[in-house]
């Protein structure tokens, strides 16, 4: 039976592993490759880096750190943040990623998830989606509006009439991130992650909100998700990803226990 | 010495990344030459089987493999380096493969009322039908990382080394022949399991009695 996954997010700015906390801005909490090594002995089933001022600097990612995990991590593992075009994408893939995240570039030139599709295959190219729950409208119709930058800016698509389009382009999955449930800890947005993993055929992972192991049993149990993504959770030490797949498996969720 | 065939087909890094942290030595080549002098062969590919076929047409590299293959020195298809030694695939609107084993390879239909996402992405459990020496020291059912759309079913049943379940549909997840074992997962990407099986092939010495 195919497992549900445990996904570990990190982001990464200048070398390091970093958390943004809130009206502190961003504290360092370790160097990426020390970190993802500790996870995979930990049990994690994938991992995903986040260069996440690459864009805002308008530099491409940071290949000596994909290269680095690659030498060290032999689980998947998936790239995203400042990735400006099919050139980036191959650098990132070379470097050893199994796949490459595209969010907010995807959005204004949907013609990169095409491109990348049919040069790398499918299976490579992840679409990052952060929505968040708006009147259902004509504009709409699902409840729930794609935004891009972090959140910061409003889009004119629909979440779910996106997610189906991406498919469509030859996206291979759908990292899901709910901009209302991203960093309160109290469980992932089960009803966004219903509507987008019941409306397409792709694998989704869900993300933002996850507090307690509850909320991964809750998310992975009522949805068709078939990974939950962690940040904090595991960042801090309250939990480790060892603890969090004995909780998904005593509540029968099918895990990988034979890492 | 491990030789890598680059044809152009993705994740070559992550194979020898792999070998290299198990300290086997590997080498990269896409000379047919080469390759039919190799001591012994992977055969990795991600991507798409039609651009694949045509690429290794295009080098040269049909023969070779086919030679390599008969050679009798230990051979290891991974994935798309899978599918194509086969003699068809779906994928692609129907595409003529390299005919080294006999059968086809069919993408993923599951029935209206089963909601499975296809590609198969993840951790499976891996079942042995066969007791082979790349499997040796890894236990039946461990969990490997698998990512396709497509999948291999051989024309001839006692090629079938393993089988994996998603949602209703059971599938050959290796395959066995003389000196050539190919498997639809990805070693390279399955942890310490995957990383095992490598070290098995990289001492096989390519005999194999069922």
């Amino acid at each position: 039976m195919l497992n549900k996954r445990l996904i570990v997010c990190l982001d990464v700015r200048n070398k390091k592993v970093t958390k943004g906390i809130k009206f502190k801005g961003n504290v360092d909490i370790g160097d990426p490759v020390e970190m993802a090594c500790q996870y995979v002995n930990d049990g994690v089933d994938e991992l995903v880096f986040y260069d996440i001022t690459a864009s805002a600097e308008k530099r491409p990612i940071d290949l000596d750190m994909v290269r680095d995990v690659a030498k060290n991590v032999f689980i998947p593992f998936s790239v995203g943040g400042g990735i400006r075009n099919v050139e980036d994408m191959r650098d990132v893939l070379l470097a050893g990623a199994e796949k490459v995240s595209v969010n907010s570039l995807a959005v204004r030139d949907p013609q990169i998830i095409n491109q990348g599709a049919e040069l790398f295959g499918k299976q490579c190219i992840v679409l990052g989606m952060d929505a968040q729950k708006v009147d259902k409208s004509a504009e709409f119709p699902s409840g729930y509006q794609v935004v891009i930058h972090g959140g910061r800016t409003e889009t004119d698509k629909d979440a779910l009439a996106w997610a189906i389009e991406a498919q469509k382009r030859g996206a291979g999955e759908i990292c899901l991130n709910s901009i209302d449930a991203d960093g309160m800890k109290s469980g992932y947005d089960t009803e966004l992650t219903s509507l987008i993993s019941n409306g397409v055929q792709i694998p989704v992972i869900a993300s933002g909100g996850a507090g307690q192991s509850s909320h991964l049993v809750e998310v992975l149990s009522k949805t068709h998700a078939e990974a939950a993504l962690v940040a904090s959770m595991v960042h801090y030490g309250t939990h480790s990803c060892s603890s969090i797949k004995e909780d998904l498996n005593n509540a029968d969720i099918p895990v990988r226990m034979d890492w | 010495m491990i030789t890598v065939i680059d044809y152009g087909a993705g994740n070559l890094r992550s194979v020898c990344l792999a070998l290299e942290s198990i300290n086997v030595p590997w080498t990269i080549s896409s000379n047919p030459e080469e390759i039919l002098n190799a001591e012994r062969v992977i055969f990795p590919g991600v991507g798409a089987a039609a651009s694949a076929v045509k690429v290794l047409k295009e080098k040269g590299l049909e023969k070779s493999i086919a030679d390599f293959i008969s050679s009798g020195k230990p051979f290891l298809g991974i994935c798309l380096g899978t599918q194509i030694i086969f003699d068809f695939s779906e994928e692609d609107n129907g595409t003529e493969c390299l005919g080294l084993i006999p059968g086809k390879v069919v993408h993923f239909n599951f029935p209206e009322d089963e909601k499975k996402s296809v590609p198969h992405m993840g951790w499976n459990q891996v079942n042995f039908t066969k007791q082979h020496p790349i499997f040796k020291d890894i236990d039946e059912a461990s969990n490997f990382y698998f990512v396709h759309s497509f999948y291999p079913c051989p024309e001839v049943s006692e090629m079938e080394m393993a089988t994996t379940q998603y949602g209703s549909i059971n599938f050959t997840c290796a395959i066995s022949k003389n000196n050539l074992v190919a498997t639809q997962f990805h070693p390279e990407k399955s942890g310490r399991h995957g990383l095992q099986l490598l070290k098995n092939f990289s001492t096989w010495d390519g005999t194999y009695n069922a």
